[in-house]
């Protein structure tokens, strides 16, 4: 495989990922964008908004947009100013000498780079946790879901159960609430972490319940999910409930795995950037989006933080215009 | 760019599926389903390179719910492969096209 050298390239298509993307094409930058692989997860080309229907907190649609078809459109926005994207997973990096070294798939484990990139914009963003429970692997699609919006339909008429206490669970539970019968919220605590106003819809929604101080221990069913087994958190004492179906909706952690040892973050993983910048711990290296954002969380600062890094990057390859200019079509044989 | 995948119905599932002499790939999905949006320029790539081994099909469950249903189908996107109008394999989920060629492999 040959390796391509890229001014900036940019990892993730989330709304920071291509926002960066829009930026540096229209910035004549040529950048190459890994999108990441499909999946049914969050981490996947379009990102955590794939995974949702109505987005009715991003500015500019008064009437809410689907949230598959606002990514489809960033998307397009950054191809027709030149952004080239690739799907595939980065699988591995090494940023300790400049132009940075990337590769995809099982390559990392051979041969020379795939990609070679003067300026990287980080914009991996977040993916969703599971329980840790053995049973998950077997029962995921069969009735045990991390995608409200995907698998909703599927449970008309049933009793179902959210685990988690945050707006996506408050979210994914009224959501839920017009196909299932009941929706049984399970959260570990006595109070919500959710914001105020998915709280109050929550709680005025009559077919929501609310299991408080719970955590879920077990998952029965083989063919498909018949119930949960779950242990009040400060007695101990353990019930089943029977279920047709169970969604995850516990949080979320950064995709930063392939960073570990090369950029500082912080102890639950998010990457850390410079105040007031996109500026990573590493010269060059820029960081956007969720990957970077434990607090706000939101497609509408992702979309910002992507503009940051995409003009942070830009200036940062004018100040070092004493390089070589890596030329956007010449591949480099194997060094 | 989607003429090489058949669009099922309640109506003409059982004789597209149970009579077809290859193996057909059948696609649940549905218009508000995100990584149904993903995967279906890869399934048809999959037609174009792979039609002569297996058809591959799609099926709305809002449209046609009852054969979802029939199938235990509970999460989509599912991928279901029928052989002689047996479930031979279930693909559950979007993946990367590499990861549903190899997960093909012995069909193709």
């Amino acid at each position: 495989m040959t390796t391509v050298e890229r001014e900036v390239v940019v990892l993730g298509a989330g709304p920071a990922g291509l926002t960066a993307a829009i930026y540096c094409a229209r910035a004549d930058l040529r950048p190459l964008v890994f999108e990441g692989e499909p999946s049914s997860t969050s981490d996947q080309p379009g990102g955590q908004l794939m995974l949702t229907t109505d987005v009715e907190n991003y500015p500019g649609f008064p009437e809410g947009v689907m949230g598959p078809n606002l990514m489809m459109d960033f998307r397009a926005q950054a191809v027709r100013f030149g952004a080239e994207m690739q799907t595939e997973k980065v699988t591995k990096v090494d940023l300790s000498s400049n132009p940075f070294k990337i590769w995809i798939g099982e390559n990392g484990l051979t041969s020379d780079p795939d990609c070679l990139a003067r300026a990287l914009i980080v914009s991996t963003g977040a993916k969703s946790l599971m329980l840790g429970l053995p049973e998950e692997d077997q029962l995921i699609g069969r009735g045990l879901s991390t995608c409200a919006t995907c698998d909703g339909f599927f449970f008309r008429g049933q009793e179902i159960a959210v685990v988690g206490g945050g707006d996506s669970a408050m979210e994914e539970a009224t959501f839920l609430t017009k196909f299932a019968s009941k929706v049984t919220i399970i959260h570990r605590r006595d109070q919500l972490r959710a914001s105020k106003i998915m709280q109050e819809r929550a709680f005025a929604n009559e077919r929501i319940e609310f299991l408080w101080n719970h955590v879920v221990t077990a998952i029965h069913g083989t063919e498909s999910l018949e119930g949960v087994r779950v242990s009040h958190t400060k007695t101990g004492e353990e019930q089943d409930i029977p279920l047709g179906g169970l969604f995850i909706a516990i949080g979320h952690s950064p995709n930063t795995d392939i960073f570990a040892g090369q950029l500082k973050m912080k102890e639950n993983g998010y990457l850390i950037t410079e105040p007031d910048s996109s500026r990573t711990s590493v010269e060059g290296v820029f960081a956007c989006g969720d990957v970077q954002d434990d607090v706000y969380r939101q497609a509408v600062t992702a979309a910002g933080s992507g503009c940051m890094a995409a003009i942070d990057a830009e200036r940062w390859l004018e100040s070092r215009s004493d390089l070589p200019e890596a030329s956007a079509s010449a591949t480099l044989s194997s060094q | 760019m989607a003429g090489n995948i058949t669009s099922l119905s309640t109506a003409t599932f059982a004789e597209e599926v149970n009579s077809s002499a290859k193996p057909v790939l059948v696609d649940f999905w549905a218009e508000w389903c995100g990584p149904c949006k993903m995967i279906a320029p890869i399934l048809d790539e999959i037609a174009n390179e792979h039609g002569e081994k297996v058809t591959i099909a799609k099926l709305n469950v809002d449209d046609d719910p009852s054969i979802a249903l029939e199938h235990k189908v509970m999460s989509i996107p599912t991928l279901l492969l029928f052989q002689d109008g047996q479930v031979a394999k279930r693909i559950v989920g979007a993946k990367s096209k590499a990861a549903l060629l190899a997960d093909l492999a012995e069909f193709l």
